[in-house]
């Protein structure tokens, strides 16, 4: 008698640790920022955030919008207003209504904050209007074919509105996604739990959901195999083969909207004044003596698909003319006959990781084949930043995480005071068509003009696109229902532990 | 290493019996020869090298060991004993030319700081102690940063940042010697105080100095190993053990020779400077007869 | 004695204001810019112009000094430029870390060195002196990282023995606590292991060359039970003075087994705020961990001058 009862003790503890055990355990890149989304800067802040924050409308996996807080949208016929009908009953953490006030005290936050990061991309935004409870009118300066990409992203968040007035709301941020904050021990753990009045409660299957910053992705990995995490994003590229043959992990790639590729300075300050950066022969030679298959297949272990231009495979402005390139290292000698050169001296800077190192190894040795005498400058990536813009170097290795929208991944890269365009190649032909281009809805309409801009700028190779961003995930065979989004974010939903 | 614990050491008479008794160190003669190997390998590194260090070669892409490739190929199928060899020129001259620069600078300071004593020592200390307290590791980063990235720099860094270790050893030696009686008498006789530090204070400074450096020059090359990591040591695609280590972490579990043996020769040299400081210090000391 | 210790306190504080100089001095010559990391991809100028004059980046350098220094006498370290979080309080919560880790690394490192040395003292010049001299120098010799790496990928990737990284406090769990203690310990203490040993040694053969234990010894008067005895003892308060010492660099030390093992301690602390240009947190930390350096030293010279009462008039 008395040892079953022991026996049905130890069974109900050991079924309410199983319960109670709904802790999801993520592994992070790198320590996220300040986690105000107005604010913040960081990738690994915006996976957070993820499940932080619910915004206005999401995107879906092939890259269309979904509602989210707002539950259908609309334009005026003069493209100038954008109006949101809101999602009745939704709540923020502190148990604030989520209503058409706290979204415009939102936009209004994220437009007029001194040191908001938001300000770009909610530059076409006069005015927003309560129209009723629960429906917005965002009212714009001229048509902005980016704005619900933007809404989809960081500056369509809705914080709590009482919250954001503190001034340490960074360090307790307050949303309505389905995960509230708890704690944030920085460089080591950020915890949410889960919030039960989330309109989509039932669709989240954690109690606690706990990232972990751990930089490198050897110890990265280690953990999860070990067991102390359940998901991890970025898995370094050589890893592919090690959690593709380990029978307790799914190996989860999905190509990204971004791409990394070179900025050649064409037109900032003394050194753009190179053969390099002055033809545009040569640039093409460059691009020519260069084999991103070959990169792929060494460095990349086949997630790492070559890139010819901005847009992602995925996108419907991606152009399969241009996916055909091929190395041709006499066409590229041809090329630099042409310009009168024989030889062509450059620096290659790059912020330092194994991964980028060893392509821009390979860069060198492929390009030299060519004539190209390229010599490395790895560098911190703080410091990159300053002399990028100070137009201090030849050619820069670069990456960007990529936006939905495709003006988020090529008007501030070429545009002439684009605010991203480091090479400084200037264009007004360029400004007008991408201008253009930003300011109609019309997929149709925008594709031809994206086509003619990229006519020009693969001829002209102000930046030569490498490849394209890819985001493996590797995680625990545990977890069912995950999915990974071309935007590399996680989303929770429907993601659990196998029974 | 500080001042209250090194030993005192008095001036060594006879140069043969300090060989003599060093040559008996079996441990220290050991060492000796681990880096007198090391300084052989980087001399004649270029000459037997079997493969091309620098150029990548995509078809012989992280290679185990062979009788080809004796240390397996790297990431980019370069031949890692190749790399290893020419890394063993920017590896030892790492340690041993920024431990150089450290003395040159560290010693006259705290030759005058212990000799002249006063305002003079006081500065100096604090300067010293102000320099010591800040991690050696975000010292050499921040001066390789502002420097600018190459080999020479971070050389310069390491050096800058272990200056303070020498000259606050050297002004503890100097301390204790300044009490022995030759000094008071070449004092008390008038002899000039610059020849008076030059041929009675230094050379009994020197040992633990010697001694010093050797564990030094240890840290100075695991410090470029960790200054080429961030980009401000030896610059790609020129290969130092310390380069080599931290991209083969990537491959520890696919490719584990990429970092077994430039670890290893880490290791070894490390040891052998190790060793062979010691044996010099057991056969500087005038007690161990 | 304590006119020596208020003595040695007062040297202390323009050592403490030189490192504040210095410190501040330093991160100026750090290439790139805070305001242009801060910003991200956002390159509003009214952006850029309110960080800059919110962090006071474009005062000049003394006026920045002083706006600081000034502050930090009031108690107020400043926030992360990063995160928002208070400076104090970042340290307040990293600094247990790595003190934690430094007691475990210091365990490590006696465990192995004070043996170690004495052995090799006692039996000086044979094989055993030899082999415990070249296991010490072994874990001196070998490269932090590298043995770091090492572990992980044998103790915890194959054996599955310990976890990776990380850090859990010992309040929530003591007995996770030392398990991800354990590697980074030994990985730290090793380091320190052939400097203890070398000391131990010397120390002791100094004191077992002592006259009294010699004439002892040849009167064949004394058990060697009672020799080591005696001259652990003499040996003792060097090591203890060195240990203290030591501490103070193993505070400063641990900022690559930090970075190794992911431990958010004081040492990955600085080391991501330098490539952050987080300049608060820089400031704050390094400026944290040479007061505690100064204040190890001092307590390891007063301990030497305990010990030494003759040293007390001496300086």
């Amino acid at each position: 008698m008395k040892r079953s009862f022991m026996m049905a003790l130890a069974a109900g503890l050991l079924m309410s640790t199983a319960a109670s055990a709904q802790t999801l355990k993520i592994g992070l890149n790198d320590d996220p920022d300040v986690l105000d989304p107005h604010r913040a800067r960081t990738f690994t802040g915006r996976i957070v955030f993820a499940s932080l924050c619910d915004k206005l409308v999401d995107i879906t996996p092939d890259l269309k919008f979904t509602p989210e807080l707002a539950t259908e949208w609309a334009w005026s016929g003069d493209g100038k207003t954008l109006t949101f009908k809101l999602r009745p009953g939704v709540t923020f953490h502190d148990g604030e209504k989520m209503d058409a006030a706290a979204v415009k005290a939102n936009l209004d936050r994220a437009r007029t904050l001194p040191d908001s990061l938001r300000k770009s991309e909610l530059n076409s935004v006069e005015s927003v209007e309560v129209v009723d409870d629960l429906t917005v009118a965002v009212k714009l300066a001229r048509p902005d074919g980016t704005l619900l990409s933007q809404l989809s992203d960081r500056a369509g968040m809705m914080l709590s509105p009482k919250a954001f007035a503190a001034a340490d709301f960074a360090q307790k941020p307050v949303c309505s996604g389905p995960f509230k904050f708890v704690e944030r021990v920085q460089n080591d753990r950020i915890v949410l739990e889960r919030f039960k009045e989330h309109w989509n409660a039932k669709a989240y299957n954690f109690d606690r959901v706990v990232f972990t910053p751990i930089p490198d992705t050897t110890v990265r990995l280690a953990n999860l195999k070990a067991g102390n995490l359940d998901l991890l994003e970025r898995l370094a590229p050589s890893d592919v083969p090690s959690v593709k043959s380990d029978s307790k992990l799914i190996f989860a790639p999905i190509s990204g909207i971004g791409y990394q590729g070179l900025t050649i300075n064409t037109n900032n300050g003394d050194r753009a004044k190179t053969p390099l950066g002055q033809d545009k022969r040569i640039r093409q030679a460059l691009q020519l003596s260069i084999d991103m298959d070959v990169v792929n297949e060494v460095v990349g272990q086949g997630i790492f698909p070559p890139a010819t231009q901005p847009f992602p495979l995925a996108s419907p402005y991606h152009d399969p003319k241009y996916d055909k390139r091929k190395r041709d290292v006499a066409k590229a000698k041809a090329l630099l006959k042409e310009a009168g050169v024989e030889k062509v001296k450059f620096e290659l800077t790059f912020g330092n990781n194994t991964t980028t190192q060893q392509i821009a190894e390979m860069i060198q040795a492929m390009a030299a084949e060519a004539g190209f005498e390229i010599s490395l400058r790895p560098t911190e990536f703080a410091a990159m930043q300053k002399e990028a813009t100070a137009g201090n170097f030849d050619v820069n290795v670069i990456g960007w995480s990529g936006r939905v929208d495709p003006d988020g991944n090529i008007h501030a890269f070429v545009t002439c005071k684009g605010a991203l365009n480091d090479g400084r190649y200037c264009n007004p032909e360029i400004d007008r068509i991408l201008n253009e281009a930003r300011s109609i809805t019309d997929e149709g309409k925008r594709k031809a003009l994206y086509d003619t801009a990229q006519a020009v700028l693969l001829d002209e190779l102000p930046i030569i696109y490498t490849y394209y961003q890819p985001w493996p995930f590797a995680l625990s065979k545990k977890l069912d229902g995950f999915k990974p989004y071309p935007d590399g974010l996680i989303r929770l939903k429907g993601v659990k532990f196998a029974s | 290493m500080t001042l209250a614990v090194t030993d005192e050491i008095a001036l060594p008479k006879k140069r043969n019996r300090v060989l003599a008794k060093f040559m008996k160190n079996r441990a220290a003669v050991f060492g000796a020869g681990i880096v007198l190997f090391f300084v052989l390998v980087a001399i004649v590194a270029p000459l037997v090298a079997p493969f091309d260090p620098i150029k990548p070669s995509f078809s012989t892409i992280r290679k185990a060991p062979s009788l080809l490739y004796w240390f397996g190929t790297d990431e980019l199928g370069r031949d890692v004993f190749s790399r290893m060899l020419l890394g063993t020129r920017a590896s030892l001259s790492a340690g041993v030319i920024s431990v150089g620069i450290a003395i040159i600078l560290g010693v006259p300071f705290g030759l005058v700081a212990g000799y002249f004593g006063g305002w003079l020592d006081a500065s100096i200390s604090r300067a010293t102690e102000a320099l010591l307290s800040i991690p050696f590791l975000i010292l050499a980063i921040a001066l390789a940063a502002f420097l600018g990235p190459s080999l020479t720099n971070a050389m310069i860094a390491i050096g800058l940042s272990a200056m303070p270790i020498f000259i606050r050893l050297t002004r503890g030696q100097v301390l204790s010697v300044k009490a022995e009686d030759y000094v008071e008498g070449a004092r008390a006789i008038g002899l000039p105080d610059f020849w008076i530090m030059l041929r009675y204070v230094l050379p009994n400074a020197l040992p633990p100095i010697l001694v010093q450096a050797t564990l030094t020059i240890a840290s100075a090359i695991i410090a470029e190993a960790s200054l080429s990591f961030l980009g401000l040591g030896q610059q790609p695609p020129n290969p130092s053990w310390g380069s080599m280590l931290n991209t083969a972490k990537n491959f520890m579990s696919q490719a584990p020779w990429m970092s077994i043996f430039p670890g290893s020769a880490i290791f070894l040299v490390v040891l052998g400077f190790n060793l062979f400081g010691d044996g010099l210090r057991d056969a500087l000391d005038p007690r161990e007869n | 004695m304590l006119r020596y210790i208020a003595r040695r306190l007062l040297i202390a504080i323009p050592t403490i204001l030189l490192v504040s100089v210095l410190v501040f001095a330093l991160q100026k010559l750090l290439p790139g810019d805070p305001v242009l990391t801060m910003a991200g991809e956002e390159r509003d100028p009214e952006v850029l112009a309110f960080l800059r004059e919110k962090y006071r980046l474009d005062d000049p350098l003394i006026v920045q000094y002083f706006a600081w220094f000034g502050q930090v006498l009031q108690g107020n370290l400043g926030i992360s430029l990063r995160t928002d979080i208070p400076v104090l309080k970042l340290i307040l919560t990293k600094l247990p870390v790595t003190i934690e880790l430094a007691i475990f690394a210091m365990i490590v490192a006696l465990a192995i060195g004070i043996p170690a040395g004495i052995i090799s003292a006692v039996k000086k010049g044979t094989s055993i002196d030899y082999v415990a001299n070249v296991t010490a120098l072994s874990g001196l010799s070998i490269p932090n990282f590298w043995l770091g790496i090492l572990l992980i990928m044998l103790v915890s990737v194959r054996w599955q023995l310990l976890p990776a990284s990380g850090f859990v406090p010992p309040a929530e769990d003591l007995w996770m606590n030392i398990k991800t203690m354990l590697m980074p310990a030994i990985v730290l203490g090793t380091g320190l292991a052939a400097s203890l040993m070398r000391h131990t040694r010397s120390a002791m053969l100094g004191v077992l060359r002592s006259d009294y234990i010699r004439t002892a010894r040849a009167k064949g008067l004394l058990a060697p039970a009672v020799i080591l005895k005696h001259a652990l003892r003499n040996a003792l308060m060097p090591i203890i003075t060195l240990s203290t010492l030591l501490f103070g660099e193993l505070l400063a030390g641990a900022v690559l087994t930090e970075q190794i093992f992911t431990i958010p301690g004081f040492g990955k602390l600085v080391v991501d705020a330098v490539f952050n240009r987080d300049y608060a947190v820089v400031q704050g930390v390094v400026l944290c961990t040479a007061v505690g350096f100064i204040f190890m030293n001092l307590l390891a010279d007063i301990l030497y001058v305990l010990v030494n009462p003759r040293l007390r008039h001496a300086r």
